[in-house]
């Protein structure tokens, strides 16, 4: 099989547009080849995964691309990054780290991306429409970019994701092109099931384990409440497992019917999923028990939507959290300017809210307390931050942790 | 070993990434994904749940099926070649993107090839002292020294 390139395609890759572009080309037609693609594509967009330092290597790519002239080709979103530029002082970090990782944030924006540094773009004015070619790099947004809004795009990642923004061009294959949009598993929901929070990250952690490399099709998913609920199910199967895309039977946009989603055929393997198999994968998020001492609450991993504000805002107010825990909430720049605009935050520090923005809590060292277990609604977050930060965790959801930080300790079902 | 049984062991294969490199083979029975199971600090594998774990795979012919994991892997292997910790070339039974991705970068960085190649992997056991090197058509040409 033989990668064709177009005339365009053939103009970068032997320098006429510059040397970036033509580093950006040689790298992509490579992984191009080695993905057995016949051709490039155009995007319409991009999200580079790219802002996290690790190491010199990713911040020389950066710096040698801006040299080379570099300049995205198309609208391109940044995930976040090792800081919080909009509260400085939030994450402690050696200063020996601190000038290169600021820099790479920095450097991003040389070569025109925007400063959006959140891990839902498509909470912003770039979020891409049905149907469009995009390459995206961060497993929430992948997932959510073609299961929820039914854009395309492969799991793209370290440099390939920018080499994509540079070219605007990606390999044609994989989830670009509709036959392999087929779901191949089936997930059964059987039982009376209640549309909680909860209930849609259990089930992304179960189709995250149990998919493998096929694109799973769930059946039986209660209609849920906004996309913020298919947001965490696809945060938490990109988690557990390596899901770019799931069709939820008449919920999401290839999925009207089962045989929409399954492309007519059957599936490959069909496994049943009852609110037993919810409870436990549920269960295991947490390393403490219900009672635990609580240092801090951690909110939106992804971050957190204005719809997910205003549902905690006025939960905030009534339950009045007065022990000086903290409740940090990961968020967008441009959610958290819009808040500001509207007032919402006055008076909000009183009860412990710290909003976060540009980062996470879970990739940085912004927590102080780590003398007791941090509660969360958030099925990535509590997978993730363990191995990351070293802290125990409690999940819940969002109201369970508001209760359990005006009250000191772990506390579910309240209600 | 026989020079015919020897010279039998030689054979073609594809660059993903072409360059010369000559060293001692490190096979894998099973793939090693760079990112968490590489220390580019010192090339050390520590994947705990590897089997070559302890393992050392600076200036080695590393030789394995496939990449494996995360798209992290290209960024850890594009700083281990910086650090000098990185195989001398690696030879796969199926061509990777990640790990090409990693290869292709440090070259535009660091001017630094390390080959990878695409061929059969049969027969080439741990401590082979193993050649890379590119006929007159681009091709890779890997043989037992």
């Amino acid at each position: 099989m033989m990668l064709e390139l177009n005339a365009g395609d053939q103009s970068m890759l032997q320098g006429e547009q510059g040397p970036a572009v033509a580093a950006a080309m040689k790298i992509l037609v490579a992984f191009s080849k080695a993905v057995g693609a016949r051709e490039l594509l155009d995007i319409a967009g991009a999200h580079i995964d790219g802002c996290l330092y690790h190491g010199q290597a990713s911040l020389d790519f950066v710096e040698r691309l801006i040299e080379g002239g570099g300049h995205v080709r198309v609208p391109t979103t940044l995930n976040v990054g090792s800081f919080d530029l909009i509260h400085p002082g939030l994450v402690k970090m050696p200063p020996s780290q601190e000038a290169p990782a600021r820099r790479l944030m920095k450097a991003h924006l040389e070569l025109g991306c925007q400063a959006t540094f959140t891990c839902a773009p498509y909470q912003t004015r770039f979020r891409p429409a049905l149907g469009e070619q995009i390459a995206w790099g961060e497993s929430n947004a992948i997932v959510f970019a073609n299961s929820v809004i039914g854009a395309r795009t492969n799991r793209y990642g370290d440099f390939i994701d920018l080499c994509c923004a540079m070219t605007g061009r990606a390999p044609a294959w994989g989830l670009h092109l509709s036959d392999n949009r087929r779901g191949q598993i089936l997930f059964e929901l059987t039982g009376s099931i209640e549309p909680s929070d909860a209930l849609f990250v259990g089930v992304g952690l179960l189709v995250g384990q149990r998919s493998g490399d096929r694109i799973p099709v769930i059946s039986g998913l209660p209609q849920p409440r906004d996309e913020d609920q298919l947001k965490a199910l696809g945060a938490a199967a990109a988690t557990t497992g390596a899901v770019a895309l799931f069709h939820a039977v008449g919920i999401t946009p290839e999925a009207q019917t089962l045989d929409e989603a399954l492309h007519g055929l059957a599936p490959e393997e069909t496994i049943r999923i009852s609110r037993a198999d919810i409870d436990n994968a549920l269960a295991k998020l947490s390393s403490v028990p219900d009672g635990a001492p609580l240092a801090a609450v951690s909110l939106g991993t992804p971050h957190f939507s204005h719809d997910e504000w205003m549902r905690l805002l006025p939960m905030l107010r009534e339950v009045a959290p007065g022990r000086g825990i903290p409740i940090y909430v990961n968020t967008g720049r441009a959610t958290l300017t819009r808040l500001q605009d509207e007032g919402a935050l006055a008076g909000m520090g009183a009860f412990g809210l710290i909003p976060v923005a540009d980062t996470c809590t879970y990739v940085t060292s912004i927590l102080e307390r780590l003398d007791g277990a941090v509660m969360t609604n958030s099925g990535k977050w509590a997978h993730y931050a363990p191995g990351n930060i070293g802290v125990s965790v409690a999940f819940g959801d969002m109201e369970d942790c508001i209760r359990s930080a005006a009250g000191g300790h772990v506390v579910r079902g309240t209600r | 070993m026989s020079e015919q049984d020897r010279r039998a062991l030689d054979r073609t294969g594809i660059f993903q990434l072409a360059g010369r490199a000559q060293g001692s083979a490190l096979v894998l029975s099973q793939a090693l994904s760079f990112w968490g199971g590489v220390d580019a600090e010192t090339g050390d594998i520590i994947d705990h749940s590897h089997p070559a774990l302890g393992g050392n795979v600076a200036d080695r012919i590393l030789v394995m099926a496939s990449g494996r994991g995360s798209s992290s892997t290209s960024s850890v292997l594009a700083e281990a070649i910086r650090k000098g910790t990185a195989p001398a070339g690696i030879i796969l039974e199926r061509p990777d993107p990640i790990l090409a991705v990693g290869a292709i970068v440090a070259e535009f960085l660091y001017d630094i090839r390390m080959p990878l190649v695409v061929c059969d992997t049969s027969g080439i056991v741990s401590g082979d002292r193993i050649a890379i090197d590119i006929d007159e058509d681009g091709q890779a040409i890997v043989s037992l020294t």
